[in-house]
Parts: structure tokens; sequence; C-alpha cells
């Protein structure tokens, strides 16, 4: 919450003075007590609904054994905190391997997508250059007509990459949509900026990276984090190219311990309390949200600049 | 050619979307003047002139042409009866015999009927749901509460399905918080997550928890788009909330409206296949099987090759039929679609 506030920048316009009403146009009516007590409650219950799942699961992976006990299950009101769980995962085991396993996929995959989508994007952000057409038409056929799972899979099998982490990123590195979103604002760009940069004879390469990529902050940032969500929530491709279990991704080890109901194996050290399954189970189901709720707040500015009708919209 | 090409710079900007357009348009406009002027030139001279720009495409033209091109030629094994051992080019030719087994079999059928019927559930359920949501939240009139819930309700669409189903289950299952509640109280216990008959309900929940939020995001651009002189002079006309919101409002939404409407229906067939594949188990094939499943169990599971790459490629083209139909409806009807042929 402290952190959704923070990227707002306005710490002023957050905290309305209370004497002020908020402005209303002078032709707009103001609304009846009805309108006005259906409005905040739907509101409120929408954001509840997201809100109080994620808050109990939350507070059970922090609970001890005993408050678990006591609610039968779920906890909702505080009791007694432990770290019990989280120190039992990440001290080894099967989780802590499946959290590097997802980091490095994700960081790899990141910087490799975001990579090659700039350079593509740039390279057909001006019409008229030689190719411009064929390429850009090789790019978008592929969003009109998908291969299909079964032939993927026999290319990523024929190519040997099965059980190995290339099948995890490469197959999914670049979407031709976040492509043409960059491209988009790429062409955007005041193009006698880029221009001038030419006469002064800068490289296409170097206006890319000092001129343009500078100017690109927020969508780059924003498309970024898709490229890094898709590839920490990978599901599908590791169930269908990983088949060595020390190779899995934490969204696969997720499946298996929450929703599967196989128990969380890991290290006691001496002298430690034991967390409860329960406690354990919801530890695992924090650790795949936390990193999307940290970097969330710093790319969710950007969502509503425009950059993201074109996501939207397709 | 064109017609693709108008596409993705449309999509882009946005048609009434405030933000792109304002910033894109002008630079559209100026760089449209360009080719004329550039073409001028030999080939080897736009060659030397262009050829970083083309070295900047080629990686991710090469990933496509690997990870796209190859597997959509790819498709020949449907065509065969492929045998892993023997690969593609020594696996017998048989024509379009898959495609017979496929369309009479009856595991197939009950596929394409749970994926139409999952499809038209959520247009019918799901699609409204970010139109009111935008038009509610527009409403307000605290830009700071509204970025707050913005905030708020987008964040579910960063979770995996994984995680999502995870959350439903550990609230709605079995021994869920639902359930633990009900039974501390002497209520019965219910049984959402495996139940076959509610699964639709249940998966369309689903999604709304975790997409409905960020569906908004368009329309709230769109409303944005909107000139507010606009409502002031029916106002001043005396045309109260609602048919504001019925004359100005809602007309001002109909081209994303048309928009999305056309995506969904180009995307009929493809239907959560995360969202399912995960929950199959849980309420069996008989309610969850849908095409991208029923093609993963055949194939990838049970080693059918060459029938499973025959319902995948009945699939890919009848998806592609759909959104070239969909998108000449639109036409028809005057919008602009997903490409048009300006």
């Amino acid at each position: 919450m402290t952190t959704i506030e923070k990227s707002q920048k306005k710490p002023a316009g957050l905290r309305w003075p209370r004497n002020e009403t908020p402005a209303r146009a002078a032709w707009e009516e103001e609304p009846s007590l009805t309108v006005k007590a259906a409005k905040s409650a739907t509101l409120i219950v929408v954001v509840l609904a997201v809100l109080l799942p994620l808050y109990t699961i939350v507070l059970t992976s922090l609970s001890s054994q005993s408050t678990i006990t006591n609610a039968g299950g779920l906890v909702i009101i505080p009791g007694e905190i432990s770290w019990d769980a989280y120190r039992q995962i990440f001290t080894g085991g099967v989780v802590t391997r499946a959290i590097m396993v997802s980091v490095g996929i994700t960081a790899v995959g990141t910087i490799l997508s975001m990579v090659v989508s700039v350079l593509c994007a740039y390279g057909l952000s001006r019409p008229g250059t030689l190719a411009h057409t064929p390429l850009l038409f090789v790019l978008l056929i592929t969003m009109f007509f998908a291969a299909g799972m079964i032939p993927s899979y026999l290319l990523v099998s024929g190519l040997g990459m099965i059980d190995s982490y290339a099948a995890l990123i490469l197959p999914s590195c670049i979407s031709v949509f976040n492509i043409i979103i960059l491209r988009g604002f790429f062409m955007g760009i005041d193009q006698g900026i880029l221009d001038s940069a030419r006469i002064d004879g800068a490289s296409e390469w170097r206006i890319l990276a000092q001129i343009v990529m500078p100017m690109s902050k927020a969508v780059t940032a924003v498309i970024a984090l898709f490229y890094g969500v898709g590839y920490w929530n990978a599901f599908f491709n590791a169930i269908l190219y990983i088949n060595e279990s020390s190779k899995n991704p934490l969204q696969v080890v997720l499946r298996s311990y929450v929703l599967q109901g196989v128990s969380v194996p890991g290290q006691i050290a001496v002298g430690q309390g034991v967390a409860a399954s329960l406690a354990l189970q919801m530890a695992v189901i924090v650790v795949a949200m936390v990193p999307i709720l940290f970097v969330y707040p710093f790319v969710q500015k950007h969502f509503t600049k425009g950059v993201m009708i074109g996501a939207v919209k397709g | 050619m064109s017609t693709l090409l108008k596409t993705d710079t449309d999509a882009v900007t946005g048609n009434g979307a405030p933000g792109g357009r304002a910033d894109s348009t002008k630079t559209r406009n100026k760089s449209k003047l360009a080719p004329g002027v550039r073409s001028s030139l030999g080939l080897k001279a736009r060659f030397r002139r262009d050829k970083s720009l083309i070295f900047m495409t080629l990686p991710a033209v090469l990933l496509l042409a690997v990870f796209a091109y190859v597997p959509i030629m790819g498709n020949i094994v449907a065509f065969q009866d492929y045998s892993p051992f023997v690969g593609i080019a020594n696996s017998p030719w048989v024509g379009l015999d898959n495609f017979a087994r496929v369309l009479s079999d009856s595991n197939f059928w009950v596929a394409v009927k749970n994926t139409l019927v999952i499809t038209a559930f959520q247009l019918f359920f799901f699609f409204p749901i970010p139109i009111v949501l935008a038009i509610l939240l527009n409403s307000l009139v605290r830009p700071s509460l509204r970025a707050t819930i913005q905030a708020i309700v987008y964040l579910p669409h960063f979770f995996s399905w994984v995680l999502v189903v995870a959350v439903f289950q550990q609230i709605l299952g079995g021994a869920g918080l639902l359930n633990q509640q009900l039974l501390a109280h002497g209520w019965q216990g219910l049984d959402i997550m495996t139940n076959p008959d509610t699964f639709l309900f249940l998966i369309t929940s689903q999604s709304i928890w975790k997409d409905a939020g960020w569906g908004m995001i368009v329309f709230l651009a769109a409303l944005n788009a909107i000139d507010p002189s606009q409502y002031e002079a029916a106002a001043v006309d005396g045309a109260n909330r609602w048919s504001r919101m019925w004359h100005i409002t809602l007309p001002g939404l109909r081209p994303v409206i048309i928009l999305l409407l056309i995506l969904r229906l180009g995307d009929s067939l493809s239907v959560g296949f995360e969202q399912l594949i995960l929950q199959r188990d849980a309420v069996g094939a008989g309610a969850s099987e849908v095409l991208d499943t029923f093609v993963y169990y055949t194939g990838v599971q049970n080693g059918d090759w060459s029938y499973a790459a025959a319902a995948g490629l009945l699939k890919g083209l009848v998806s592609l039929a759909l959104i070239l139909g969909a998108n000449k409806i639109a036409h028809l009807f005057g919008e602009a679609g997903v490409y048009s042929k300006k």
C-alpha cells in the first residue's frame, strides 16, 4: 500500500484536505445518497475481493502452528507471528532451488527479450527503409496464425532442448505484440531530433542508445515488466519442456505443493520450530507473489500514459 | 500488404485513446512523407543507408523463423503417421486420415463444445464487467482515490494462473477459508472447486478476479478521450445522468467495445489453457476439456503426435478464419476493426 502511494509521487494529492470537497463540474448534479452508497459499496467489495485473499494468505504464512490450529485453517485475525515457514523453504531443498531457477530464467530471459525487442522495434521504426514492409510482415503474420503446440514441441525436442533452461527462454523470447508497442513509441519520437543527430554523423546504434532509449524509459519499463512477469509466471512451457524435477521453476513447484497436495519438504535446523504445513504452502504462494508486488508499483504509474493502450487493443 | 501495415500503427496509437494519439499522430503523418522521398535512391544506396536498421531486426527475425515459422511448417506431421523414432523425413504420409479421425472423435467434439460454451459464457458474464467498472471508476471525482483503486484492481492480472487457482483453492476449496467458516458456524460445506456442474461459474469468476481490473484500462482511456464539453452541453440541455451515459458515454466506448469483441471472437477457440489444465484433475475432463488441453493430452501425453497436430491445425485455421471474419463484420458495421484497407 505504502509503495503504491509513493509511486504516485504526489503525496499532497493523496491527502485531500478534509474541509475541501473535490471539484465537481458546476453543471453536474450531486448524485443522490443511494447512488453514492451503491457506488462506494461496489468499490469496497471489488477492492476487498482482491486484497482479502492476499491478506489472509500472507498472514497464514506468517502464523505459528498453534495460531493456525486455533483458526482451523487460514488465519484472519493475527495471532502469534512466526517466520519458521520462510526459514524452512529458504534453507535449501526444492523450493529454494525452484526460486533460483525462476530468478535466473527471469533475469536472463528479460534482458535477452528486451535487447532483441528494442533492436527490432527501432529497426522497424522508420517506414521507407529498405525491406521495411516485408520484415514487418514477417512479424505480423505470427499474430494471426500460431503454429500450435505439437509442432513447437517437436521442434524443441528436435533441437535437443528438452530439459534445458533455453527451452524456457528461447521459444517465448519475443512477443510481436511488445515489439509493436515499442515500435509505435519509437515512431512517435520527434524525427527531427534523430535526423539532426544523423546529420551530425551519429550511427543508428548510437542514436538508439543515446537518444531514443533515454526518451523511452517509461515504455521500456512497462515492456520489461511484461516480459519479466511472463518469465516469472511461465508454467506451461515448463511442464511441456522440463521433465527433470530439479530444473522445475517455481510455478511448477507451487502447483505440486499447493494444488496437488505434495507436502513441502524443507530442512529443519536444530532448535527451530517446525512450521505448519499450511504455513509452508502459503509461504510458497507468497514467494511466487512477492517479486510482482515488489516491481509492480514502480511500473504501474506508467500504465495509463498511453503506452498500454496498444497492448490491450492489440 | 498495406492492410496489415495499417494494423499496427492503429493498434499502437489507439484510435480514441488519449495518450498515444496525442503524441504519435503528429509524427506518424510526418514519417508518412518519408517513403516517397527515400525510395528515389537506388537499391544499393538504400541498403548502405539502412543496413544497420536491417541488422537490428535480424535477431528477432531469426528467433521468429526458428520458433514460429519452422513449427508452422512442422504442421505437416498432421498429414503423416508421425513417429518420433523415424522422424518427419521417414514417417509415412497418410493424407487427411488424421483429420477424418479427429472429426469422428466424440472426445474432440466434447472439447469443441466446452471451448465454445466457455467462450460464450465469458463473453456474457465477463465482458461487460470491465466496462461497468471503468464507468464507475471514471465517475469518481478524487483522482487519488481513483489511482489507488486502479493500482489494486490491476494487480491480479500479473499473477500466474497457478497462483490464481491456488488462491481460489485456499479460499473456496474443500478445506478453504469459506468452508472453514461455514463448518465452524454449523452450516454445510460447499463443493466449489471440484464440482463439474458449477465449473463454468468457477472459471469465469477466476477470470474476472484476475483480469477484469486490467480489462478496464482500455475503457478508462476511451472514457478519458470523450470531450467533457459534450457532457456539459447535454446537461445544459436538460439531459440527466442516465441519458448522458446512454447518449454520450456508451457511444464513446463503442469503437473500443467492438474492437475488443472482435479480438475475443477471433480468440474464441483459446480459453485459458493454463487455467483449465490446472483444474482438469479436480473436475474431470468432461467439464474442463477444451481444444488446447485435448491437443496436449492426446499429443504430448499419449504420444499420438499426428492426431494431436491435426486437431491443433484445425484449431489454428478456424481461429484465423474467425479473426478475419470478425474483422469483416466490423467493416460492414462501419468500424475500424483490427486492421483496415485504407
